[in-house]
């Protein structure tokens, strides 16, 4: 179990106990967290599920890799610190994530 | 026609499109009774994965699940499973079940889906022949895909060739049989399909093109499929996949017009102002491409489910996106963008032979569609340069020294 922050593009923060072995998108939709749509459910198809990671949780969450980063590089408003939330896996390691939605996925 | 001040809604069918519905009058406020009604005995869940990571085993069942139970429950969506709506009677604004319910409406979607075409040849109904469509297939499929099986395969389309990738993973003896002179020959280009037909015999399927099934033979089990001139190829398991059809008897038989699907405008309603139709099985305007048309896909199941939402709640219309589709065969995903039927030029960007490209089709000099293999770039460039209606000169499309965001940038 890892307790997951997301946070929206007014501010608002929910906060999640997740499973483990769930991505942070998946366990963003059980929850109706908004600001993440998730189209494809998941295969790394459409880039709907973009999220800002808390930089204290970039290194432990990692780079994104090839298939992802250009996905990525055609979302909006794409930081550093971006990643697709169903690329990300949660473990204990990662308790305490904060994740920060933006204001459009498409 | 604003039906903000509905009461009670009703749903009529349990995939994606109804799923994504109940979300969308949620999140739009709509505060009144929403009902379920599905004939599968499972929660709404994801069909893309059962030709796939779930078909392989790669992903519990668990996930397959757009939402658990609970969430259903926190949002007083009451769902009615294994359960089969037999008529409407639109003048009582009323559906009634198989046991004689009767469930009032205010506003009704329809998200009945699609049906597997049946093979209509002697031996289809032997044990071991099976669709591919729902859950409760893929429960009997999985037992049987298992290593030194002979699996054949009728119909080379993408769930045909899914599976035919998921089963050699999984180490089956694999046979295609396609009707057509080339695989995805309703679908895709020429050199898509020489591309996947080449990427299958890699990989150990025998693809059989311009082949005719006659029948399929086994006492009581399947045993063998009978081509046209007389050969025989042993078969474990025979999986059928020769395209769909829209499940739009409740809606035709209710009076609501339909034509290869359940007729809708841009708002997902049907000839009855208070019904909505959604995903597979409505026939809806394609604006970015002037024309109707089916889409059998994640993206208008999607799409569709938030239209009619937003159409009932009278909230503006969300945005109609470029269709989409994708397909994860092997190692290769394939990224579709558009609709390409109408094309006059193609375009191969990159080299097949290094399983990274795309294929662009131009109607007019003007980008409709493009299919990308494991070049996302490619695919999400393409959706925003079709829907502007974008202008591509082929040798850009070509010169792969050029970024696909210099190329957009380019033509803007």
């Amino acid at each position: 179990m890892a307790t997951i922050i997301y946070i929206d593009n007014e501010g608002t923060e929910r906060s999640i106990e997740a499973k483990n072995g769930e991505t942070v998108m998946e366990t963003a939709i059980k929850n109706s967290i908004p600001g993440i749509d998730a189209d494809c459910g998941g295969a790394c198809a459409c880039a709907t599920c973009h999220v800002y990671v808390d930089a204290a949780f970039q290194d432990k969450v990692g780079k994104p890799e090839d298939m992802e980063q250009s996905m990525l590089d055609f979302a909006e408003n794409v930081q550093d610190n971006s990643r697709l939330s169903c690329q990300i896996t949660i473990s204990d390691e990662l308790d305490g994530l904060t994740v920060t939605t933006p204001e459009s996925q498409h | 026609m604003d039906l903000s001040d509905a009461e009670k809604i009703v749903i009529i069918g349990g995939g994606q499109a109804a799923a994504q519905a109940c979300a969308s009058l949620r999140l739009f406020g709509f505060e009144g009774a929403i009902t379920l009604v599905a004939d599968e005995p499972a929660l709404p869940y994801q069909r893309p994965p059962l030709s796939k990571a779930y078909m392989k085993g790669d992903m519990s069942e668990e996930r397959l699940y757009f939402r658990p139970a609970a969430w259903y429950q926190d949002n007083n969506i009451e769902t009615m499973l294994s359960t089969r709506a037999v008529s409407v009677d639109r003048a009582a604004q009323t559906v009634f079940l198989q046991d004689d319910r009767a469930l009032p409406y205010d506003a009704l979607i329809l998200s009945t889906g699609s049906r597997p075409r049946a093979l209509p040849l002697p031996g289809a109904d032997l044990k071991n022949v099976f669709a591919l469509r729902d859950l409760a297939d893929v429960e009997q499929i999985r037992p049987n895909m298992v290593a030194g099986k002979r699996l054949v395969i009728v119909g080379a389309g993408y769930i045909g060739l899914e599976a035919a990738a998921v089963a050699r993973q999984l180490g089956l003896d694999v046979t295609v049989l396609e009707m057509e002179a080339r695989v995805l020959a309703r679908v895709t280009s020429p050199v898509m399909s020489t591309f996947f037909e080449r990427e299958h015999r890699a990989q150990g399927v025998n693809i059989r093109t311009n082949t005719r099934l006659a029948s399929l033979t086994g006492n009581g089990k399947v045993t063998a499929a009978v081509l046209s001139d007389g050969t025989e190829i042993a078969a474990d398991i025979v999986l059928v996949g020769i395209g769909i059809l829209p499940n739009e008897d409740l809606a035709s038989a209710a009076g609501i017009a339909c034509a290869n699907g359940i007729l809708a405008d841009r708002d997902a309603r049907t000839s009855d102002p208070l019904v909505f139709a959604a995903g597979d099985c409505a026939r809806r305007p394609l604006v970015h491409y002037g024309r109707q048309g089916r889409l059998e896909s994640v993206h208008n199941a999607i799409e569709q489910g938030k239209l009619a939402a937003a159409a009932i709640m009278g909230k503006p219309r969300p945005n109609e996106d470029c269709p989409w589709f994708w397909s994860d065969q092997y190692d290769l995903k394939l990224q579709i963008a558009g609709l390409s039927e109408s094309y006059d030029e193609s375009v191969v960007r990159g080299d097949p032979d290094t399983r990274k490209f795309a294929v662009f089709y131009l109607r007019g000099g003007k980008l409709i569609a493009v299919d990308a293999i494991n070049s996302a770039p490619e695919f999400l460039a393409s959706k925003k340069l079709i829907i502007a209606g974008t202008s591509l000169a082929p040798e850009q499309l070509k010169d792969t020294s050029l970024s696909m965001k210099e190329i957009a940038a380019a033509a803007a």
